[in-house]
């Protein structure tokens, strides 16, 4: 347990040393903040004193965002070597994927802590509901688990950073849009079962303030499956090529 | 702690890397891994250390299967991979402490062993500068640093002066003698010298076969067969000289290397010296013994025997 806070810690001091995560928090807070407060379907013209508007917008930034945190996570360790380094240390590849995953998972949580302001403006603004702002923060939060996840996967299968953003990206697409677009089209059993994988949908569930253990139970398997993946990709490398 | 090696193999595709060698490495010995370029050794490294499986065979450390308890091991493993990777962006200092951390040192002694490493590797005036921003003489040296940083009882180098200048070179293969006396250590190099001053034994890799395992005083003795001197003898014509000398009988052969300087190679026989006999001679006939030179083989001559073919 010791090992992976270890290897977590690096990862966020290597964010904020090379200046990536101020970038992804002024983008992060810049396009949020702009498009719930300034600009189109806006806070002021729902005029509702609730977050549904930045919440919506959030799970779209944290899209785009968890993979360009994500990406270099592994590739880059295998292309300049330092896996290797960190692998003959005592650290299992277990301990290295989920180090590397709370790493990324802390510096997105530090993102939407930083959007706590809107929370106490609007709270000052009308009578906001308590329960459904924690409500959707929670689904924020369940939502970057699972991409984080994704991303490390994605990490773990190159060592080129573009492959693993878009690659990332790729898989992404599905849960985010795809399978919403397929459960629509089909009905009956294929129906659900896509709308059972569709992120939004449990996302959307979980932000309404209806939580089911089942939402909790998706989100939680995608992540578990993500870096299973990315342990089994790692342990690849003990295979003859 | 001591290394077992047993028929390890490793093969790439149809490319066979490493091909069923077995070796020991005591405790208190530097062995000295030599080999040309793709020879298998940074291959048996990478499975010494836990970083790629074992094909076949087996790696015991002190006796403990590196199949069974990998992550135990590992403790006990100070590594320098080839290339030497390094987080880049970190300062020294964070480094090392990141190494020690990821290695279970507590903190207490991780400081102390931090010091040590930064007096004993020379990194002192660059201690707080970014990895890198160092030159590449500096880098070897924190590699050197983080392989050591919790004192393990296994230390693999894989070419561990490479970039360094020569002052260090010589301080680090010091410092390798030194820790060679309690712990094992297992490096390699291309330098044939660097082999000869810091290792007790020499193991010789082609091919993914080894071609040869000793001392570096009996891999000569192998390699070396009859004995070749050069020899300077004056105040007599050279064919003279020439002639006197092949009727020695402890001499098979005698050449010229150079007629003006009456400058002669000869071979002995078969487990002969000549250097009394060719003494005796000038001192009858009253020459100018003026040079005799035992010629050694050379271990660059050894290794390129047995390595080209």
């Amino acid at each position: 347990m010791y090992t992976i806070w270890i290897i977590a810690k690096r990862e966020l001091a290597t964010f904020f040393d090379s200046l990536i995560a101020y970038m992804i928090l002024v983008l992060f807070l810049g396009f949020s903040g702009f498009f719930t407060w300034l600009y189109g379907n806006d806070i002021f013209l729902v005029g509702q004193t609730n977050l549904r508007v930045f919440f919506n917008i959030a799970s779209w930034t944290l899209f785009f965002f968890i993979p360009a945190i994500t990406m270099k996570m592994l590739a880059e360790e295998k292309k300049t070597g330092t896996l290797e380094l960190l692998l003959t240390k005592a650290v299992t590849n277990r301990q290295l994927i989920i180090g590397k995953f709370l790493g990324s998972l802390l510096l997105v949580c530090i993102a939407l802590v930083a959007t706590l302001p809107y929370v106490i403006t609007l709270a000052n603004i009308g009578n906001l509901d308590n329960g459904g702002t924690l409500c959707g923060y929670l689904g924020l939060f369940l939502m970057s688990v699972t991409y984080t996840a994704i991303g490390i996967f994605a990490s773990s299968i190159t060592n080129n950073q573009i492959v693993a953003f878009m690659f990332a990206l790729f898989i992404g697409l599905f849960f985010h849009i795809i399978f919403g677009v397929l459960a629509n089209n089909f009905t009956g059993a294929i129906g659900q079962l896509f709308d059972t994988l569709n992120v939004q949908s449990h996302f959307e569930s979980v932000s309404r303030g209806v939580i089911d253990s089942k939402n909790i139970v998706y989100f939680l398997s995608v992540t578990v499956l993500g870096l299973f993946l990315a342990e089994r990709t790692l342990v690849q490398r003990h295979l003859s090529k | 702690m001591n290394i077992q090696i047993e028929n390890l193999t490793k093969t790439y595709g149809p490319q066979i890397a490493v091909n069923d060698i077995s070796f020991n490495v005591k405790t208190g010995e530097v062995l000295g891994f030599l080999g040309p370029n793709g020879a298998g050794k940074s291959t048996t490294m990478k499975m010494i250390t836990g970083y790629i499986g074992l094909e076949n065979g087996d790696v015991k450390i002190g006796g403990t299967s590196i199949k069974e308890e990998p992550d135990d091991i590992k403790k006990h493993i100070g590594y320098l991979p080839e290339n030497n990777p390094l987080y880049l962006e970190m300062p020294v200092i964070d480094y090392l402490q990141f190494c020690a951390a990821i290695q279970g040192l507590n903190n207490s002694k991780t400081n102390n062993r931090i010091k040590e490493m930064i007096g004993l590797c020379g990194l002192n005036r660059e201690k707080h500068k970014k990895i890198g921003e160092l030159s590449k003489g500096y880098r070897q040296r924190v590699g050197i640093a983080q392989a050591m940083i919790h004192d393990p009882e296994v230390l693999i180098l894989d070419e561990p002066t490479t970039g360094l200048d020569p002052n260090q070179i010589i301080e680090i293969r010091k410092l390798i003698r030194d820790l060679g006396k309690e712990k094992t250590v297992i490096l390699s190099t291309h330098i044939l010298p660097e082999v000869e001053a810091t290792c007790d034994r020499i193991l010789i890799i082609n091919k993914g076969n080894i071609v040869a395992d000793g001392t570096a005083d009996t891999l000569r003795k192998q390699a070396e067969g009859n004995e070749v001197l050069h020899v300077c003898i004056e105040d007599e014509k050279p064919e003279i000289i020439l002639e006197s000398l092949n009727k020695l009988d402890t001499i098979k052969e005698v050449g010229f290397i150079n007629k003006d300087n009456n400058l002669f190679e000869l071979q002995s026989s078969v487990n002969e010296s000549s250097r009394r006999s060719v003494f005796d001679l000038c001192v009858q006939k009253k020459w100018a013994l003026t040079q005799l030179t035992p010629l050694e083989t050379k271990l660059e001559d050894i290794f390129r025997n047995l390595t080209l073919n």
